[in-house]
C-alpha cells in the first residue's frame, strides 16, 4: 500500500505544482498589458499624481514578484482583488459600498455554475455509461452506427447550434422550458432547476456524446483482452463476464473518461451560460473580457484552471488506485 | 463409455473477415478424437492452426465464422447448439489454455478466484471442495508453495508458473478436453521443459483428450499421440508421432524435418596471435542506474561466426548496443581490428560506423515502409562509398543478386509487398552494402518459418564464405547455433558464463548452467523427455535447477 | 408523462410478442432462440421512433399553417437528411467509376458518412475560394433603398424579397452573400491557423521525439502547463490582453487571434507529434539510420515524417475542427473575428433574436440557425472522414 500512496503523492506534488505555475502564466499573461490599472481606472486625464497615489494605494508601485506572491496570497484567502469596473464606479461615485471585490461578485455565480454543472452531469454520467457499454455490447449493429453518427454530430456542432435547436423545440414550438435561465437566490429547487434544464440538456449533448464515445471504445479494447475470451471459454453467462469480468478492470477508464469530461463541461460553460443568459461565472468571465475588467478575467480563469487541474488529478489518482497491479505489489 | 469419438469435425471450412471481405483461413479439415488421446496440431504461423483449435470448442473469434462442415462433440452438434447448450459444455467438459497466461488471467481476481469459478459455476462443486482440489492440482503440477500460490494475483507469479495455474483452472471441472494453444511458445527453454512435463502428467493421470497446437516440432513429440500437419488452411498429412517422425509420406512434412540437418563444416582453430576483428574487453553497462553487464569479454576473428546464447534478460543484445555504441559501457572498451573504438557512436567515424554492421530480429521494424527496396539499398552505398547515378545501381543491382532477389523485379518494391523472408534479405543487402567486415545478426531466424530461416542460415553462410565476413549471432535457439557458429559464448544474467568452440561446447563436460540449457532443447525423440526426467528426476530441471545454480 | 410510461410498457409487451412469433415463424432459428429480451426491446423502440418521424413529416406537410408551422423544422431536417445521403450516395457512384485506380479502390471501401464528408468539404472550399464570384452582393454593401430585416423565403407576401432569397440583416446587408463570404473568412482564418499551429507544434514535436534528452524535457513540461489552462478560457484571456495592444500596434485583432489560438493548439499537436514520432522513432530503421551516421535532417524528413502522414492527417482534420468550433464561439461570444467582415459566428449572435419567432414564421428564424448550421455541417463533415480514416489506419481492431 506505501508504493500507491508515494505514487498518489508525487501525483498530487505535482499537480500542485502544474496550479503554482499555471498561476504565474496567468499573472504574468496579464501584467503583459501595457500601462497598469491605475491608468486604466483613471483614463484618460489622468494626472501623473493621482496615477502615483493610485498605484501606491494598489501596491502597483512594487517589483513584479512581490506583487504575484500578494496576489497569489490573497487568492488563497479568497481574496481575489478588487473589480475593476466596480472600482471604476466607485471611483465616480465616490462610494465603497456594494460588490466591490472580486470575491463577492464570483462567490454567488460559481454557487449557480455548479449547480448547472451538477444537473448535466447527473443526467449525462448514467445516460452515456450506459448507452457506451451498449454501444459497445453490439458494436456494428445499426444500433452502434446510428449512435456513432448522432454522437459525432453533436461532438461536431458548436454549443451554441444545439443551444438555438434546444430553444427552437423545447422552448419556442413546444413551450416546455423556460429559454431564459434568470435564477436567482432564494428560488425555489425545482423553479430553479426547470430554468435551468435547457442549459443543462444543451451541455449533456455535448458530453454525452464525448462520454459515450471514450466509454465505447474503452469497453471494446477490454472486450478484446484474452481474459475476456478465456471467461467466455469457461462457459459463463454473458452478464457474469461482463460483471465480473469486465467492470472491474473497465472502472479505472470510465472514472477517466468521467472525470476527462467533467473538465471539458468547464469549457463547454461559458458558451452556454452567454446563450442562456445564465448567471454563472462563464457569463461573468465572457462580460469582463469584453469590458477588459482583468482582476475579474484574471480571477475567474484561475477558478477554471483550478477546477480543470483538479479534475484532471482526480482522473489520474483514480486510475491509479483502481490498478490491481499497484494496489498488490509482488 | 460408447466408441464413438470425442469429437468429429467434417469439411470444417472457417472463413476470416479482412477489408469487409470474408477470405478462407481452413478450407475443409476433417478431425477426429478418441477419448483420452492427445493429437498434436503442427503448422507455421498463419496455417490456421490456433482458429481449428477453437473451432473444436465450436468457438470463433470475432471476424472469423465456419462457413461449411460439422463439428461434434461427444454426439452434441456444436454449430447447431443453443448458446446455453455450449455455455454448459464449455469450461466443464471442454477446456481451453491460451498462450500468453499473463494475459489470459483477469488482472483484477486473485488465481484461486479465477480458478473455482469454474466448477461454482457449472455447480460441480462447492467453492470450498473447488478450493481444496485446486491446491491439490497446484501440488500435482508441481507448482512452488501450492498453498499459497492460489491466493496471489496473476501479476505476482511468474510466466511458467501462470502457465501451469492456467492448467490447473483448465482442469478444475475435469473436462473431456483441454485445448492447449501454444502453452510454451512465449517461456524460455529452461522454464518450458518444466511446464511441458507437468502438462503431459496430469493430463496423462486424469486421462484427459486433447489438442496441442505449437509449431515446435519437437515439441509436439513430446506431447501428441498423434499429428496433425496443416499448411495454408489444409491439412497436409496425419499419422502416428512415430510414424510422422520417422517416415513421413509427404514432401512438405519431409521438408520441415529435414530442416535441423544443415550444418556447416567445421573450421579450423584461430591461430594464436591473430588480431581479432572486434574484441569486447571487460565491458561493463547499465541502463540508468540498473547494471546490465558484468566483465564481458570475448573475441571475433575474420571469417569467423561467434554465436552468444543466453535466455531472455541474460545480457545478449545489450552487448550488441555496447558493440555498435548505441550504450557507451561504464567500463572496459571495444576494439576493432586493434583500435579502440569511442564508445558513443556519435563520436565515431563515418569509417568507423561503416565497420560494424547489424542486422535485425524483426524485418518490419528494420526496413522504412516509405521507402523502395532500391532506396533503402541504395542510402548506405552512396552514403559511405559515394557512389551516385548509374553506379550507384550497379551497386545495387549486384547486392540483390547476392542476396538472391531479381533486381529489376524487386527494385521499386516496397518492404510491403515482400515476405518475411525476403525483407530478412534487404536487410542483409543493407548491410552488406556498407562492405563491412563484421555482423552483428540480432535474432535473425527467429521470427521467420522454419524454412524460411533455413534459406537465411545457407545464405548468410555463402556470404560469409565469399566476403571473409565475420558475424557475431545473437540467438537463443541452440538449433541455429548447431547450423552456423564456429565458436560459442554463453551468456547468463550479464556474465559470459562459457566460451569456447562449437565442438566443445557441445560436448561434454559443461558449465552447470550451458549443460542445463543444451539438455533443456526438445528434441524430435519422442522419449527425449521421458529419458531426460529419467536421469534428471523431475525436480531437476527447468526454474527449479536454475535456483539451485 | 403517464402516457410516456404507458407507452413504453406497451412497448415492453409488443417486444416479447415481436420475440415470441419470430421465434415461431422461423422455427426457433438461432437469430431469436437466443435474442436477448432487451435487443427485442430495441427492435421495437427503434420502429416506434421511425414511425413518429414518419407521422411527424406528414404533419409538417399539413395544410393547416399551425402544424405546419410547428413541424416545419422537423421537415426540414428529414428532408436535408435525404437529401444529403442521396447526393453522398450519387458522389460514392461517381467516385466509384470515375478517377484513377487509387481513388476508385478508396471510393469502394468507403462508408457513405465518409462520402458525405468529402463531398461536403469540396463544396465548402469552392464556396470559400469563388465566394467572390458566386455571391450576388459584397459582404459589407448595405443595397440602397433595401429595408433591413427582409424575411427569407422571397416570398412578398411574407415579408421576403425575391432579390434576396435569404432577407437581410438588421443593417440591410443580404444573408446569403454574408453565409458565402463566411466561408472565405471563418473557414480560411481557421485553416490559416491550423497550418500555423502544425508548423509550430509539428516541427517542436518531432525535435522533441528525435533529439530527446533536455530539450524534450523542457518542452513536454511547458506544454504540460499550457494543457493545464481550459483552452478557450485561455484563449479569452490572451484575446483580452489583445485586444488593449492590438490599437496600440496597429495590428488587427484577427491577426492576434489567429496566433494566440495557433500557440494554444499547437500544444496539442505538439503531443500527438512527438508521440507519434516516438513510435517511429524506437524502430530498428531509424536506428539502422542513426547507426549509419546520419544527420538529424535526413532523420527527420526522409525517414520519421514520411512515416507520420497518416495520424497528421487525421489530426490536422480534427485540429482545424477544434479551431474553427474556437473561432466560431469567440466570434459567437464577440471577441473573435472582428466586424465588418462576414463571420458565421458572429451572424449567429446577431440574428440570434429571430428564434423566437418561429412559431409564427418559421422562415425568419432560419437566418441564424443556418449560419450556425454552415458551421456544425463542416466540422460534421470534416469528422465523419477522420473517424473514417482513422477507421481504416486502425485496421481489423474492431
Amino acid at each position: 500500500m506505501g508504493n500507491v500512496l508515494t505514487i498518489i503523492l508525487k501525483r498530487l506534488a505535482l499537480g500542485l505544482l502544474t496550479l503554482l505555475i499555471v498561476s504565474v502564466v496567468i499573472f504574468v499573461a496579464v501584467n503583459l498589458l501595457p500601462g497598469d490599472f491605475a491608468e486604466a481606472i483613471l483614463g484618460q486625464g489622468a494626472t501623473p499624481e493621482a496615477v502615483a497615489s493610485i498605484r501606491r494605494d494598489l501596491g502597483l508601485d512594487q517589483p513584479l514578484v512581490t506583487r504575484y506572491f500578494d496576489w497569489l496570497g490573497g487568492a488563497l484567502q479568497g481574496d481575489l482583488g478588487s473589480s475593476f469596473a466596480q472600482a471604476n464606479f466607485a471611483s465616480f461615485t465616490g462610494t465603497t459600498s456594494g460588490a466591490t471585490t472580486v470575491a463577492e461578485q464570483i462567490a454567488p455565480r460559481f454557487g449557480n455554475t455548479m449547480f448547472l454543472a451538477m444537473v448535466t452531469a447527473a443526467i449525462a454520467v448514467p445516460f452515456s455509461i450506459v448507452l457506451g457499454i451498449l454501444a459497445a455490447l453490439y458494436r456494428n449493429t445499426v444500433f452502434d452506427r446510428a449512435t456513432n453518427i448522432f454522437t459525432l454530430s453533436s461532438i461536431s456542432s458548436p454549443e451554441f447550434f444545439l443551444a438555438y435547436i434546444l430553444i427552437l423545440f423545447l422552448a419556442v414550438l413546444n413551450p416546455i422550458f423556460p429559454s431564459l435561465s434568470n435564477i436567482f437566490d432564494g428560488m425555489p429547487f425545482s423553479e430553479r432547476l426547470e430554468k435551468s434544464m435547457l442549459p443543462a440538456l444543451t451541455l449533456t449533448l455535448v458530453v454525452t456524446a464525448h462520454m459515450m464515445r471514450m466509454t465505447r471504445a474503452a469497453i471494446i479494447n477490454l472486450l478484446a483482452s484474452p481474459y475476456i475470451e478465456m471467461a467466455r471459454l469457461k462457459g459463463l453467462s454473458p452478464m457474469r463476464v461482463i460483471v465480473r469480468h469486465a467492470l472491474p478492470n473497465a472502472l479505472a477508464p470510465i472514472i477517466n473518461v468521467i472525470a476527462l469530461n467533467l473538465a471539458y463541461l468547464i469549457t463547454g460553460v461559458v458558451v452556454v451560460e452567454v446563450v442562456f443568459v445564465y448567471p454563472g461565472i462563464g457569463q461573468l468571465f465572457v462580460d469582463s473580457v469584453k469590458i477588459r475588467d482583468i482582476p475579474v478575467v484574471q480571477a475567474c480563469c484561475l477558478i477554471f484552471a483550478t477546477a480543470f487541474i483538479l479534475l484532471n488529478l482526480t482522473a489520474d489518482i483514480m486510475s491509479i488506485l483502481s490498478n490491481p497491479r499497484l494496489r498488490h505489489p509482488k | 463409455m460408447s466408441d464413438q469419438p470425442l469429437v468429429k469435425m467434417r469439411g470444417v471450412k472457417l472463413e476470416g473477415r479482412s477489408d469487409e471481405v470474408w477470405s478462407p483461413i481452413i478450407n475443409g479439415v476433417d478431425l477426429t478424437l478418441a477419448r483420452g488421446e492427445v493429437l498434436g496440431l503442427i503448422g507455421e504461423s498463419g496455417a490456421g492452426k490456433s482458429t481449428l483449435g477453437l473451432a473444436a470448442m465450436g468457438y470463433t473469434r470475432d471476424g472469423v465464422r465456419i462457413s461449411e462442415g460439422t463439428v461434434e462433440f461427444d454426439g452434441i452438434d456444436l454449430l447447431k447448439a443453443s448458446a446455453a447448450t455450449k455455455r454448459e459444455l464449455l469450461g466443464k467438459r471442454i477446456a481451453y489454455v491460451a498462450q500468453s497466461a499473463a494475459a489470459s488471467f483477469n488482472p483484477a481476481h486473485k488465481l484461486m478466484d479465477q480458478h473455482v469459478e469454474g466448477p461454482v459455476q457449472h455447480h460441480v462443486m462447492s467453492r470450498a471442495e473447488s478450493e481444496a482440489d485446486g491446491i491439490e492440482l497446484y501440488r500435482k503440477l508441481r507448482l512452488p508453495n501450492p498453498e499459497q500460490i492460489g491466493f496471489r494475483y496473476p501479476h505476482q507469479v511468474s510466466g511458467g508458473q501462470l502457465q501451469r495455474c492456467m492448467t490447473a483452472m483448465a482442469m478444475s471441472c475435469r473436462p473431456d478436453l483441454i485445448i492447449f494453444d501454444e502453452p510454451t511458445t512465449a517461456l524460455d527453454v529452461t522454464t518450458q521443459i518444466e511446464v511441458l512435463a507437468s502438462i503431459r502428467d496430469i493430463v496423462e493421470q486424469f486421462n484427459t483428450a486433447a489438442i496441442y497446437i505449437t509449431h515446435d516440432l519437437a515439441v509436439v513429440a513430446q506431447m501428441a499421440d498423434r499429428i496433425k500437419v496443416l499448411l495454408k488452411g489444409d491439412e497436409v498429412e496425419t499419422a502416428d508421432t512415430r510414424t510422422m517422425l520417422s517416415a513421413p509420406t509427404q514432401e512438405y512434412t519431409k521438408s520441415l524435418w529435414a530442416v535441423r540437418s544443415f550444418e556447416r563444416p567445421k573450421k579450423p582453430a584461430v591461430q594464436t596471435g591473430a588480431v581479432p576483428v572486434v574484441s569486447v574487453q571487460s565491458v561493463d553497462a547499465a541502463y540508468g542506474t540498473v547494471p546490465v553487464l558484468h566483465d564481458v569479454s570475448f573475441d571475433m576473428h575474420e571469417g569467423r561466426t561467434v554465436a552468444v546464447v543466453g535466455e531472455s534478460g541474460s545480457g545478449k543484445s545489450t552487448t550488441a548496443r555496447c558493440i555498435t555504441g548505441l550504450l557507451p559501457p561504464k567500463a572496459g572498451q571495444i576494439m576493432v581490428d586493434g583500435q579502440v573504438m569511442p564508445a558513443d557512436y556519435r563520436k565515431r567515424s563515418k569509417d568507423q560506423l561503416r565497420q560494424v554492421q547489424m542486422i535485425y530480429q524483426m524485418a518490419d521494424t528494420a526496413l522504412n515502409p516509405r521507402m523502395s527496396i532500391g532506396q533503402i539499398i541504395a542510402r548506405p552505398v552512396q552514403f559511405y562509398l559515394g557512389l551516385t547515378g548509374a553506379a550507384k545501381r550497379k551497386k545495387v543491382d549486384k547486392l540483390l543478386e547476392q542476396i538472391e532477389l531479381e533486381p529489376t523485379q524487386y527494385y521499386n518494391r516496397l518492404p510491403s509487398e515482400l515476405s518475411g523472408g525476403q525483407k530478412q534479405r534487404i536487410g542483409i543487402a543493407r548491410a552488406l552494402a556498407a562492405e563491412p567486415k563484421f555482423i552483428i545478426c540480432d535474432e535473425v531466424t527467429s521470427a521467420l518459418d522454419q524454412l524460411v530461416a533455413e534459406g537465411i542460415l545457407r545464405l548468410l553462410a555463402r556470404l560469409q564464405d565469399e566476403l571473409a565476413l565475420s558475424y557475431m549471432f545473437i540467438t537463443h535457439d541452440l538449433a541455429t547455433v548447431k547450423a552456423i557458429a564456429d565458436e560459442v559464448v554463453v551468456m547468463k544474467d550479464g556474465r559470459v558464463v562459457e566460451q569456447g568452440l562449437k565442438d566443445e561446447m557441445f560436448t561434454p563436460p559443461h558449465h552447470p548452467y550451458t549443460d542445463l540449457l543444451l539438455s533443456s532443447v526438445p528434441e524430435m525423440d519422442p522419449d527425449w523427455l521421458n529419458n531426460l526426467l529419467a536421469e534428471r528426476g523431475v525436480d531437476n530441471i527447468g526454474d527449479a535447477a536454475v535456483n539451485k545454480m | 408523462m403517464i402516457w410516456f410510461v404507458a407507452a413504453l410498457i406497451g412497448m415492453g409487451a409488443v417486444a416479447w410478442g415481436f420475440r415470441f412469433a419470430g421465434q415461431a415463424v422461423t422455427g426457433n432459428a438461432p437469430k431469436f432462440r437466443d435474442m436477448p429480451y432487451g435487443v427485442a426491446y430495441g427492435y421495437v423502440l427503434g420502429a416506434v421512433v421511425l414511425l413518429w418521424l414518419v407521422w411527424a413529416y406528414m404533419q409538417g406537410r399539413s395544410a393547416d399553417p399551425a402544424i405546419a408551422n410547428k413541424f416545419f423544422f422537423l421537415r426540414i431536417a428529414i428532408e436535408g437528411f435525404i437529401l444529403f445521403a442521396i447526393a453522398a450516395w450519387l458522389f460514392r457512384i461517381l467516385g466509384r467509376t470515375f478517377g484513377t485506380a487509387w481513388s476508385r479502390k478508396m471510393f469502394r471501401s468507403m462508408p457513405l458518412t465518409a462520402s458525405f464528408g468529402i463531398l461536403t468539404i469540396l463544396i465548402y472550399a469552392i464556396f470559400a475560394v469563388f465566394a467572390g464570384v458566386i455571391a450576388p452582393y459584397g459582404q459589407e454593401q448595405i443595397v440602397p433603398g433595401v429595408a433591413a430585416n427582409i424575411i427569407p423565403g422571397g416570398d412578398p407576401a411574407m415579408g421576403g424579397n425575391p432579390a434576396f432569397p435569404l432577407g437581410t440583416d438588421q443593417i440591410g446587408r443580404d444573408i446569403l452573400s454574408r453565409l458565402i463570404y463566411g466561408a472565405q473568412n471563418t473557414v480560411g482564418i481557421a485553416f490559416a491557423t491550423t497550418v500555423l499551429a502544425f508548423l509550430l507544434g509539428g516541427t517542436l514535436g518531432f525535435l522533441a521525439a528525435t533529439l530527446g534528452g533536455w530539450l524534450d524535457q523542457v518542452l513536454s513540461r511547458m506544454v504540460d502547463v499550457l494543457m493545464a489552462i481550459p483552452s478557450l478560457i485561455f484563449a479569452l484571456l490572451l484575446m483580452t490582453i489583445a485586444s488593449v495592444w492590438a490599437p496600440k500596434l496597429g495590428i488587427p485583432l484577427t491577426i492576434f487571434m489567429v496566433v494566440i489560438i495557433a500557440v494554444i493548439d499547437s500544444t496539442r499537436v505538439y503531443r500527438l507529434a512527438r508521440a507519434v514520432g516516438q513510435n517511429i522513432v524506437v524502430m530498428d530503421y531509424i536506428e539502422a539510420a542513426k547507426l549509419r551516421g546520419e544527420g538529424l535532417g535526413y532523420l527527420v524528413f526522409k525517414e520519421i515524417l514520411p512515416n507520420a502522414t497518416a495520424p497528421l492527417l487525421a489530426e490536422f482534420g480534427l485540429r482545424f475542427c477544434f479551431v474553427f468550433l474556437t473561432i466560431a464561439s469567440l466570434s459567437f461570444l464577440g471577441v473573435g473575428i472582428q466586424p465588418p467582415l462576414a463571420d458565421w459566428g458572429t451572424m449567429v449572435r446577431d440574428l440570434a433574436g429571430f428564434v423566437n419567432f418561429a412559431q409564427f414564421a418559421p422562415l425568419a428564424a432560419t437566418a441564424p440557425l443556418l449560419a450556425a448550421g454552415a458551421i456544425a455541417l463542416l466540422t460534421v463533415a470534416v469528422n465523419f472522414v477522420v473517424d473514417w480514416m482513422l477507421h481504416k489506419s486502425s485496421g481489423l481492431k474492431e
